[in-house]
């Protein structure tokens, strides 16, 4: 997910220093909200774990460093563990990103013994009724179980919590639930609206007011806490006046690669229909990184048109976003359409506007699950 | 974000655990890795953490061993202001 605030604090030199690896799209949450593309039940030729093992290597080799497991839910691959150890192996510092639906304490012990590092556990809600809604499925009891087996065997943790308009308001309950598991990490991943979001946008986005409270509520509890609880705050750019310096710039220090083996700046970029994106199964890495069409499309700034070209802030925010300039304005070379120096920025004015009307009328409309039927769908 | 944490230069300090301090080939540096997170380290941060930073030395102890490095400059106050915004951020802690 493009993320601004917990970005890394050195400079790339050039390299991919974060590579993220979705093992598999699959995952039996039906989050509406899931990064993955709406078609993804599109994509069935899932790598080898050779294929991967194979992977691992060339990243290291061109200078990768933090690695991150994916997917859809990455626990649903029995051969996670083995991938771990031999990217432990490598170098790497391995984080897991995952639902916890596929964890429990022998899995957890294993992949300790594997070398993990890190946990990102996802968490929807503070209550399980909630969570039940936004999931699909009765899964918060477990989550909570695996927090705390994850801190008994002794993993860091971020928990990560998509936030909608369905849990904004449980900000607090959520910071004092994070401290009472004793993670150190609380992130909350305001949604941002590509794919499975984006479909779903009219029903999730939160009004400015509920927005206001919430990061009221963050930075009390950053003044109560301190240093016992490191809260991240993931910008909800529609409600910004620039856009998010997305991904450190496209193809500067981010690598993904999908369950088929495509190289991505980043885990949306498939939605850019019009750029045809390497695959690893095909092509070098290295040749994929530095000299592939596909990134270096939009690395550095020569790409860039007005008001960016011309703008005093473009090495600093890189024009935004890629893939919304794409979603919204329909060129992906245009500016992120958050900045308000975009002509397009009515756009998003009005997105934001009309979802605030649909809240003083009230009208609801059932949310559109992340599951195999609507993707077929699509 | 930090705020301000004193330390005295007899504390003993030892990294945090969550943090993962190694040097890096590819880019020709020490780095400390930690969840969501690098940093890089430049050459007197990397060499005060190895020394200052691993449980055994008191600060003291550790300044004057580098001081012992580089015919004994007065590097004491910028050791300890180091070691204090490494305190801050969380990568060091006091061995307990």
């Amino acid at each position: 997910m493009p993320k601004a605030g917990s970005g890394p604090s050195l400079d790339g030199l050039g390299m991919p220093l974060w590579l993220v690896i979705e093992l598999t799209y699959k995952c039996p949450l039906k989050c509406p909200w899931c990064s993955n593309p709406v078609d993804f039940d599109k994509y069935r030729n899932e790598m080898t774990t050779d294929e991967w093992k194979a992977l691992l290597r060339e990243g290291r080799r061109l200078g990768s460093l933090q690695l991150g497991f994916t997917g859809g839910e990455p626990t649903l691959r029995n051969d996670l563990d083995e991938l771990v150890a031999d990217a432990d192996q490598l170098g790497y510092y391995t984080n897991l990103i995952t639902s916890g639906v596929g964890l429990d304490p022998e899995r957890i012990r294993s992949l300790k013994r594997a070398g993990l590092k890190q946990v990102q556990l996802s968490l929807q809600s503070c209550d399980s009724e909630v969570s039940h809604k936004l999931t699909g499925l009765e899964v918060w009891k477990h989550k909570i179980e695996i927090a705390y087996a994850l801190k008994a065997e002794g993993f860091p943790m971020v928990l990560n919590v998509p936030v909608s308009r369905y849990n904004i308001d449980q900000t607090e309950a959520l910071i004092d639930l994070a401290a009472d598991l004793g993670v150190e990490y609380l992130e909350f991943a305001n949604l941002q609206y590509y794919n499975w979001a984006l479909v779903n946008r009219a029903e999730l986005l939160p009004t400015r007011e509920q927005l206001l409270r919430s990061e009221a509520a963050v930075a009390r509890a950053r003044e109560r806490l301190g240093k016992r609880l490191t809260i991240y705050f993931v910008v909800p750019d529609y409600f910004d006046d620039r856009p998010k310096a997305c991904m450190n710039g496209w193809g500067a220090i981010h690598l993904t690669i999908a369950p088929d083996g495509t190289a991505l700046p980043c885990q949306e970029a498939r939605l850019i229909k019009d750029i045809s994106f390497p695959n690893v199964r095909e092509h070098k890495l290295d040749w994929i990184w530095r000299s592939s069409p596909a990134f270096t499309k939009f690395r550095g700034n020569d790409w860039m048109k007005e008001p960016c070209r011309s703008c005093a802030e473009k090495e600093r925010d890189f024009g935004g976003c890629r893939c919304q300039a794409f979603l919204l304005t329909g060129d992906a070379s245009n500016t992120d359409p958050v900045c308000r120096k975009s002509p397009h920025r009515h756009l998003i004015d009005d997105i934001v506007s009309a979802t605030a009307k649909r809240r003083e009328q009230g009208i609801e409309e059932p949310l559109i699950m992340r599951d195999r039927k609507a993707s077929v769908a699509t | 974000m930090e705020t301000e944490q004193r330390l005295s230069p007899d504390d003993i300090m030892e990294l945090h655990p969550n943090f993962h301090f190694r040097w890096e080939e590819p880019q020709r540096a020490h780095v400390l890795l930690y969840p969501e997170g690098i940093v890089k380290l430049n050459d007197s941060a990397a060499e005060i953490l190895e020394v200052c930073a691993q449980g055994d030395l008191s600060i003291a102890q550790g300044s004057a061993v580098l001081a012992s490095r580089y015919d004994h400059p007065p590097i004491e106050a910028e050791i300890m202001q180091f070691m204090e915004l490494a305190y801050a951020k969380g990568w060091i802690r006091p061995k307990s």
